[in-house]
């Protein structure tokens, strides 16, 4: 992939003793280290800074971010982060603290942590937060775990089922397969959402968790969410919920208001941390007051003293990574809660759904859209019709949307919309930004209609064309050998 | 390789062909063209007992994961090992190299539940 790009692997460029060497060499690492863990051979490359420069400079000519254009990949939640809240979280007094600090030494710090949880529990409506996982998905296990302890502990050891609509989203499965429960696939009525009745149907004693994202993967809102949630508590069941389509309603719904007992907030996506390259991401969990002792550790607390990170929680599922997870998010979602405030981060939503519909609308104009109706943060577009007149696929306008400089939309997901686009603008994207991207794909589909075939090699301007993704899958090569 | 008529289906998209006490179990022509390339399929141990319509494994494509059921009860006695380096067999040959798993059905009745060629082909062009 990378030598198709025109850059040599960093493993096969470089000579040997290129490598600039401004300090001299310490003591041999046999007076520090036994010689079970010492090895004679370590076949790193051997390349000049420069050379390294070049090689990572390169790369980043080409790769596409946000930096670059419009990333409208539903459901990830693409947004411009300011970099006021990188400069923060890069201050010195923030990046050069230890993490084995005493906490009376870090009462700053501990006060970030502090103040992000209790600002998130009372934007989202839940007890308590731990900022202790990495990510979504961590946290998701994180709160499955949580629910196993929980019903445990009340000697309701036969719930071994979780809920999980097709709508939700497709970490929700996994996490619940991983945890050792059975998950239990409920398809969404004709109206795109869950139905009371089907809950009501499917949940008894064997329900542990039902696992739901609102508004859902098709952006829309179900409105029938307390229902939904007392059906599932009726049962003797835990409510989760998904926070990665958080920003369609910060400000105007809370999930503890909803009924959830468990939630996980995404900080990387609905505030502001840079997440197209994978990571790091930040993915705190929230709880409501049933569930506070189970919550990972440590948690911060604040007593006369100032502010501590306890660890002795009885209950509590124990840490769920190393230290006091990625602190660095903990400060950038901080600084963008407050120079938004509550106000501005109504405004988030509001603007975020705004432009979802704006686009919407556009797009219903030449591509089918499964749901007409107002959607919440983003929606699905279906290149079914397109795929059985012309023979083009979702994924042949994906791939030409690239030849337009724009990201690809998320595609064939979720998977009960055939041939799927999701497509998320956010709240960041001017009106100019939506119109050039309607436009582009409005060219796109015309095309596919006059001259299908030539969609079939897009993209053909990028650095790299068209992939074998198939042959990616079946016959992955994921590791230089020497 | 036998005819598509003389197969029985599911709904959910898999076919059987009993041969006395052996079943052949696959998926249909229909479900691997809407899967798209295929790239894993995780079958179920060879003795493993499995129960009509139970979920028995998954099948993995460039677009999704998707369960995989089976059509009636039995014993599996044979998986198709070939998938693992060629799981592409599936969109080649549904009905011939790319068969899934033979098993030995524990209640012949079953096969009343099923769908003809006829009434399957109505459901898969819906």
């Amino acid at each position: 992939m990378l030598e198709a790009a025109g850059v040599p692997l960093i493993f096969e460029s470089g000579q040997e003793g290129r490598a600039n060497r401004y300090f001299e060499r310490g003591k041999p690492l046999e007076n520090f280290l036994p010689p079970r863990v010492l090895r004679d051979e370590l076949p790193l490359p051997d390349n000049s800074e420069l050379d390294v420069v070049r090689h990572f400079t390169q790369l980043s000519q080409r790769t596409f971010g946000i930096d670059l254009g419009f990333y409208p990949l539903g459901s990830c939640t693409m947004k411009y982060n300011p970099r006021v809240n990188d400069a923060v979280a890069t201050r010195r007094e923030f990046a050069d603290l230890h993490p084995y600090t005493p906490d009376d030494l870090a009462q700053g710090a501990l006060a970030v942590m502090y103040e992000l949880e209790r600002s998130l529990s009372s934007l989202f409506g839940m007890t308590a937060f731990s900022l202790n996982p990495s990510a979504g998905a961590h946290a998701e296990l994180g709160a499955l775990l949580i629910a196993k302890k929980y019903f445990k502990e009340r000697g309701e050891t036969r719930r071994d089922k979780v809920i999980v609509p097709d709508t939700a989203h497709g970490t929700n499965p996994a996490s619940a397969a991983m945890c050792g429960f059975k998950v239990i696939s409920m398809p969404s009525n004709a109206r795109g959402r869950v139905s009371v009745e089907e809950i009501r149907k499917v949940a008894g004693d064997d329900t542990a968790v039902c696992m739901m994202t609102n508004p859902n993967t098709l952006g829309l809102f179900e409105e029938e969410i307390a229902a939904i949630t007392a059906a599932v508590h009726e049962a003797g069941g835990l409510m989760y919920y998904d926070g990665a389509n958080a920003n369609a309603i910060m400000g105007y719904a809370r999930p503890g208001d909803m009924g959830f007992d468990l939630m996980h907030l995404n900080t990387h996506k609905t505030f502001t941390i840079p997440h197209g390259g994978g990571g790091a991401g930040h993915g705190p969990l929230g709880v409501a007051a049933h569930l506070v002792d189970y919550l990972p550790t440590p948690v911060v607390v604040r007593d006369e003293s100032g502010f501590r990170l306890e660890f002795d929680r009885p209950k509590s599922i124990g840490p769920m990574r190393s230290f006091w997870s990625n602190f660095a998010h903990a400060v950038r979602a901080l600084a963008y809660l407050y120079a938004n405030g509550s106000e501005g981060l109504k405004r988030v939503s509001q603007l975020a759904v705004l432009n979802a519909n704006y686009l919407r609308v556009k797009i219903a104009a030449f591509l089918e859209t499964p749901y007409p109706e107002v959607c919440r943060h983003e929606f699905v577009a279906s290149a079914q019709r397109l795929k059985k007149e012309n023979g083009v696929r979702a994924l042949d306008l994906a791939k030409a949307l690239l030849d337009y400089g724009y990201m690809a939309p998320t595609m064939y997901f979720p998977l009960l919309v055939p041939e799927c686009l999701m497509i998320e603008p956010t709240e960041t994207e001017s009106k100019e930004t939506l119109d050039g991207f309607a436009q582009a794909l409005e060219t796109i589909v015309d095309r596919a209609r006059k001259d299908p075939a030539a969609l079939f090699d897009a993209p053909t301007t990028t650095v790299v064309g068209r992939v074998d993704e198939t042959r990616a899958a079946r016959q992955p090569d994921l590791r230089w050998r020497p | 390789m036998s005819s598509v008529q003389d197969l029985l289906f599911s709904k959910d998209h898999e076919w059987v062909r009993v041969d006395g006490d052996s079943a052949t179990i696959g998926i249909t022509d229909y479900a691997q063209n809407a899967l798209g390339d295929i790239v894993y399929v995780e079958l179920p141990k060879v003795g493993a007992t499995i129960a009509q319509f139970a979920n028995i494994g998954v099948i993995e494509s460039v677009k999704a994961v998707s369960d995989l059921f089976t059509p009636i009860s039995g014993e599996v006695v044979e998986v198709n090992g070939a998938l693992e380096s060629d799981p592409a067999a599936v969109n080649r040959e549904p009905y011939g190299a790319g068969w899934l798993l033979k098993i030995r059905p524990s209640t012949p009745d079953e096969t009343k539940s099923l769908l003809s060629p006829a009434e399957y082909e109505k459901i898969a062009t819906e």
